[in-house]
């Protein structure tokens, strides 16, 4: 098989001291690889965001490692990961975190702004991820004139602004009605996965499952099992 | 790093309640501050009219005087003693005080004579209408064009009246650099007319006008004087007298400092607070932002510009503002003393910078504080 894109191992993540103390993620290991569509499901508090956080550089395990096309995440410098982050992946938010003041088309741009590209050149790049979205027409819009399936592949265009060779995508249906994030997750299915991408999704959704390369469940801090693929993180170890 | 400046400013212009609130605070702040300080500067150079409209390099005066309204008679030798001092060019006595002038209709108006040395005729004003020479005709006066002209029924040349019961005829119209603080007309004429018109006590020098060789001789001279019992002081020294007693012994200074501290509390108060609330109603898009990528320090500079940008705005219409009532104010109010200096200029610029760093100071702390683990959190 070949090199996975993310690979983590014996993660662990608790919050608070003491008796306030919360284990979110109890030694958990996992394998992403590109072309995979990969689920992350479970109940509310299993844990489910916290390993998408952690998987992706924005919050520091207290133990393990992950490793990111090979290079090992948590032992970059927060400017180099900040780096790593803008150029590697891409996230689309549960509540997209579209900025009302900017046009959609603004909105795209932002990662392009961040690589230091200038700002109409940004602006003109970010029409052509429009149009792969199908919202080229409101380009000029701000988000708020915007529906929510709309706005979701809006924050979608603007994660594949930075040609990420991950995208990470917290709950894409929760704020959308059945057909929309569906319509939504399925696009992204057809459009986006490719065989030098890696998806994540954290989900409770199961009307998107069918999009699924994989499904791992998580319970209590533990990946539990498997809805669908191959073995569970678990069984591998055993 | 143009690009993160551009998407600054949008985030800020285009939200354009906040950005008006903080731009009316701001502005409303640095036209206060101006108008407080500009106010005192005018009151202080009016102080020194005299001074700065007679235009001697050193004066010598009795070592109380505080203002040059307030003279004390100085005896004749002292001239003679200063012109004897090595490195003095010339020196001449001038003869500053006050007369009633009794106008047409009855009624009397206190007027400021300034009687100027017979021979030289040194720091006469400019005449705007007729001869210096007329100065020694015949109770010849000539009276200073400015905002308190009309208190002697705007004259004309050949125009009668009255000073301390002394027949006054008007030879020139004048103009001089600074009108005075108090709000009274100004009468040039001869040292010798001006002691005649105006009683006097004892000693009737008010100061002596000396022009040194050189700079060099001015310590020399200020120790011989100083050697007479008497004070000297250059131009720019006696103005800082003047303005110091002002500023210190009046209560006027401090008044308006106060009212220049609050006005900086109230621009600090309003633009701080709703540059804070402006950056916690965008935290979740900094911490969206750090997710994406962008380092703590972009965001520390899109803050910075963004209150940079504001202060820096708010303060040019603060100063446009305050040029502008007070340009207003001068045309219906002539008397108006603000003067807008640079000075005025820098420290309200001062003050907003520290408006800027103290609200920024916060919304940084708050930005650099967000993690883009909450962000996910929701």
């Amino acid at each position: 098989m070949a090199a996975p894109a993310i690979a983590a191992t014996g993660l662990v993540k608790w919050f608070g001291e003491g008796e306030a103390k919360t284990t979110a993620l109890r030694e958990v290991s996992l394998e992403a690889y590109f072309g995979e569509m990969l689920y992350i499901v479970g109940p509310s508090g299993s844990g489910k965001t916290t390993l998408l956080s952690v998987l992706s550089g924005i919050l520091r395990p207290n133990s393990g490692s992950v490793s990111v096309e090979g290079a090992d995440i948590w032992n970059m410098s927060s400017d180099h990961l900040a780096d790593f982050r803008l150029h590697k992946i891409g996230f689309v938010f549960q509540d997209y975190h579209l900025f009302p003041r900017l046009t959609t088309a603004e909105n795209v741009a932002i990662p392009l702004i961040l690589k230091r590209q200038n700002w109409n050149g940004a602006v003109a790049d970010a029409h052509k991820y429009l149009e792969i979205v199908g919202l080229k027409s409101r380009a000029d819009l701000p988000p708020v004139k915007l529906s929510g399936g709309e706005q979701q592949r809006v924050a979608i265009a603007r994660a594949m602004a930075g040609q990420p060779d991950i995208l990470i995508m917290d709950e894409p249906t929760a704020s959308l009605d059945g057909d929309t994030g569906h319509s939504i997750v399925g696009f992204v299915h057809k459009n986006i996965l490719n065989e030098k991408r890696c998806i994540l999704i954290v989900t409770h959704d199961s009307r998107i499952y069918e999009f699924a390369t994989r499904i791992l469940k998580m319970e209590d801090g533990r990946l539990t099992g498997i809805e669908r693929g191959a073995e569970t993180e678990e069984a591998k170890h055993e | 790093m143009k690009g993160i400046l551009k998407l600054a400013y949008k985030l800020l212009v285009n939200d354009k309640a906040k950005f008006t609130a903080l731009l009316v605070g701001i502005t409303f702040a640095v036209f206060l501050m101006i108008a407080m300080t500009s106010l005192f500067a005018g009151v202080l150079k009016r102080g020194s009219a005299t001074v700065i409209n007679l235009g001697a390099s050193m004066w010598v005066m009795d070592p109380a005087v505080q203002t040059i309204a307030n003279t004390i008679g100085m005896p004749d030798y002292v001239l003679d003693a200063v012109r004897s001092i090595p490195g003095v060019r010339y020196a001449v006595p001038v003869y500053s005080g006050g007369a009633l002038v009794k106008l047409r209709d009855g009624t009397y108006q206190y007027a400021t004579v300034v009687g100027l040395d017979d021979t030289s005729l040194f720091g006469r004003p400019r005449l705007l209408e007729g001869r210096i020479e007329d100065i020694y005709g015949e109770n010849a006066f000539i009276v200073v064009k400015d905002p308190e002209f009309p208190k002697l029924e705007n004259p004309r040349i050949g125009t009668e009246f009255e000073v301390n019961d002394h027949r006054g005829v008007i030879v020139g119209i004048a103009q001089v650099t600074s009108s005075g603080l108090f709000g009274v007309p100004t009468l040039y004429t001869t040292y010798e007319r001006a002691l005649q018109y105006i009683p006097n006590p004892r000693f009737t020098i008010s100061y002596v006008l000396v022009e040194p060789k050189n700079p060099a001789d001015i310590a020399n001279i200020k120790q011989q004087v100083q050697a007479l019992g008497y004070l000297a002081l250059t131009k720019d020294e006696f103005m800082a007298r003047i303005s110091d007693f002002y500023m210190y012994q009046t209560g006027m200074g401090m008044n308006l400092l106060i009212m220049t501290v609050m006005s900086f509390i109230i621009g600090l108060s309003i633009s701080g607070q709703t540059f804070y609330t402006f950056v916690l109603e965008n935290l979740e898009k900094f911490g969206a932002l750090k997710a994406m990528g962008a380092k703590s320090r972009e965001l520390i500079i899109m803050i910075l510009f963004q209150a940079s940008f504001t202060a820096l705005t708010g303060y040019g219409l603060g100063i446009g503002l305050c040029s502008l009532t007070t340009a207003l104010a001068k045309i219906r109010l002539p008397d108006y003393a603000a003067l807008i200096t640079f000075w005025n200029l820098q420290l309200a610029l001062v003050m907003v910078v520290v408006i800027t760093a103290v609200s920024s100071y916060f919304g940084v702390l708050k930005v650099l504080r967000i993690e883009p683990f909450d962000i996910f959190r929701g």
